[in-house]
């Protein structure tokens, strides 16, 4: 344990002095990379063969060579991985069988309308998680802390996709709420210009307010649903954060001396936990990304998630792997973004 | 960072100690059952939970159909039931797949040092970065649906938590006097790493796979959910929320009664380890 200590602290001044933001890129590189090739090596389990799907079921021994090097599947395979890599920095990821275009641009045009859903989400989520947190720890054991553990308990065990479910029917079709599924009424998604891709604030900057607040009625419930998922898990990380944080000595330093639990909790518990809270709220933007695969079927939402969904059913192999790159790479860059955050904040991990 | 938090999910928290201990009491009662309603569901289902009934589709609940039935005029009850099977054995195919490898690595990994534990460790990371469910999907989109592949599917990027955690309690357990008198009695290498290491991390394992199975069953519901699971007319509870979301408007049981499963199961699971972790308190393991 201690020869184990001793290492890391001598890792850590090592890293220090070699720039450790550099070897987080480093790291972040190697990880991208280890999902790059686990894309290209589904690629090739795929059960469609891309040679068929060019040639043709009745394609001569001849043609079907031919497409076969042209397509370079003849080659060995790091060679093959070598050009997906290449393909893939010239933002070819292929055609999509579903809609006939590009990957690419496919994931371009539904990739706004689930950042602005995540969002969204993420904001209001981690208002309500990090609130709820601070009540729970203020007061362990009280019935508010009880309470907190019960909602997030409860946030953590439920299946999204039936919670969304179960909202639509209570607020769109009995309580008239919500405007239900998809981004806005049939009247107005072909007059919307879409200059950001975001229907919130295209259809703001059209100057139409019933839009605009047609817009809101649609956006809403999903919000809710995901920053409900989002609470749950960001008020149970930070309450074992702030909880364990609490039982440090100089909390109890801080009590003897006469600062009221309120205070010390704010102002000096939850500004240590900070590296926590980044990590927490960082994490549970990237399960919000990954979470729109199941709310966007739900809702109808037009994103990057529906547009996984579909291509799944449609056995669309590029497009499942294109969708497949775009959320995991989010999610794993988010998670980088996290570590150099709470390194650049938090003085204790240098 | 990933990492960081998957330990302090092991912090048990502070606070009164009593109404925990229930929680593993309700959790472990709740996963009974779950096991019993899955291994007597032959005599526990009033019908058969495949058998169709053109005439009573779509039926709301009542005292013959406790919670109705679907839009085949098949027993909700009964498949609600029989759904517990898929998802047990699901979990079940996926400890076996995730606990041998990831305590293998961790122990590997804790034990060796050096680089071999600077490479495993750093594979452990890449995997516990990549996300779970979409992972999961695009395998199986490629292998093919059904059990099986939906559980080498969500095992591929389950495993990390036990290497992680099966590395720290072997990292405190290396300098120990009792490994040191196992050493000096000339037992060495594997016979050290599985007859006298593995043993003391089984109980950090079994938390760690409570703590996780409640996040998988989501995982296996959605993939069931997205039709990527076991496929019909099997009764599994994520595809019957699939079905009933069809007709959630107007018959909002066929939904709502297999997600309530769904959730009643992963409730299950997330106190039972919660009660797990405080009982057997991992803490001394970072």
């Amino acid at each position: 344990m201690a020869d184990a200590a001793v290492t890391r602290r001598s890792a850590r001044v090592f890293w220090l002095r070699g720039g450790r933001l550099l070897t987080g890129i480093a790291s972040l590189a190697v990880t991208l990379l280890g999902l790059l090739a686990f894309t290209f090596m589904l690629s090739h389990l795929s059960p469609v063969d891309p040679v068929l799907q060019i040639a043709g079921d009745h394609a001569s021994e001849s043609t079907y060579a031919q497409v076969r090097r042209d397509l370079g599947l003849d080659q060995p395979v790091l060679i093959q991985f070598w050009h997906y890599l290449t393909h893939l920095v010239h933002g070819d990821l292929g055609i999509s069988r579903l809609t006939s275009q590009p990957v690419a641009g496919d994931l371009l045009r539904t990739f706004p309308a689930t950042l602005e859903l995540a969002t969204c989400a993420m904001i209001l989520g981690a208002t309500l998680g990090i609130m709820l947190a601070l009540l729970a720890a203020w007061k362990p054991g009280s019935l508010l802390d009880n309470l907190a553990r019960l909602v997030s308990l409860l946030g953590y065990s439920v299946p999204v996709f039936w919670l969304g479910l179960l909202g639509l029917l209570l607020f769109y079709a009995v309580l008239h709420w919500s405007a239900g599924p998809g981004q806005l009424d049939d009247v107005w998604i072909y007059t919307l210009e879409p200059k950001t891709g975001l229907v919130l604030i295209d259809s703001w900057l059209s100057g139409d307010t019933e839009m605009f607040r047609n817009a809101i009625a649609h956006l809403w419930l999903p919000v809710v649903v995901l920053a409900l998922l989002a609470m749950a898990g960001i008020t149970r990380l930070l309450r074992a954060a702030l909880l364990e944080e609490s039982s440090k000595e100089y909390v109890t330093l801080a009590r003897a001396k006469g600062a009221s639990r309120g205070h010390i909790l704010l102002l000096h518990v939850f500004p240590n936990v900070r590296g926590t809270l980044i990590t927490v709220l960082a994490l549970s933007y990237a399960t919000l990304l990954e979470g729109s695969v199941l709310t966007e079927t739900v809702f109808a939402w037009p994103g990057v998630g529906r547009y996984m969904t579909n291509a799944l059913f449609a056995s669309d192999t590029p497009a499942i792997l294109g969708s497949t790159l775009l959320i995991g790479g989010c999610f794993i860059t988010l998670n980088a973004l996290a570590d150099a955050l709470t390194y650049l904040t938090d003085p204790r991990t240098r | 960072m990933t990492q960081n938090l998957t330990e302090l999910e092991s912090v048990p928290p502070r606070g009164r100690q009593r109404p925990r201990v229930t929680s593993l009491a309700i959790g472990g009662t709740l996963v009974a059952v779950l096991v019993l309603a899955a291994l007597l569901a032959p005599l526990l289902a009033p019908f058969d939970p495949n058998a169709q009934l053109m005439t009573a589709r779509l039926l709301p609940p009542s005292s013959a159909h406790w919670l109705g039935t679907d839009g085949f005029g098949r027993d909700l009850l009964s498949r609600v039931i029989y759904g517990a099977r898929p998802t047990l054995l699901l979990v079940a195919l996926i400890l076996v797949l995730t606990i041998p490898v990831g305590m293998l690595i961790g122990i590997c990994a804790g034990y060796l040092g050096g680089w071999t534990e600077r490479v495993l460790m750093r594979i452990t990371d890449i995997f516990l970065s990549l996300p779970n469910l979409v992972i999961a999907l695009a395998l199986v989109a490629m292998l093919g649906p059904g059990l099986m592949n939906g559980a080498l599917a969500l095992a591929l990027t389950s495993w990390p938590p036990f290497a992680r955690q099966a590395r720290a309690e072997t990292l405190a357990l290396r300098r120990s006097d009792y490994l040191a008198a196992a050493r000096m009695q000339g037992i060495n290498g594997l016979r050290l790493m599985f007859g006298h290491i593995l043993p003391l991390c089984m109980p950090g394992a079994v938390v760690r796979a409570a703590l996780s199975l409640g996040g998988i069953i989501l995982s296996a519901a959605g993939l069931g959910f997205l039709g990527m699971g076991v496929q019909p007319p099997t009764a599994e509870w994520g595809s019957m929320v699939a079905e009933g979301s069809k007709v959630i408007f107007d018959q909002w049981w066929v939904a709502a009664a297999p997600g309530g499963a769904i959730l009643f199961a992963s409730l299950a699971f997330n106190l039972t380890g919660d009660g797990l972790r405080d009982r057997l308190d991992t803490r001394h393991a970072n």
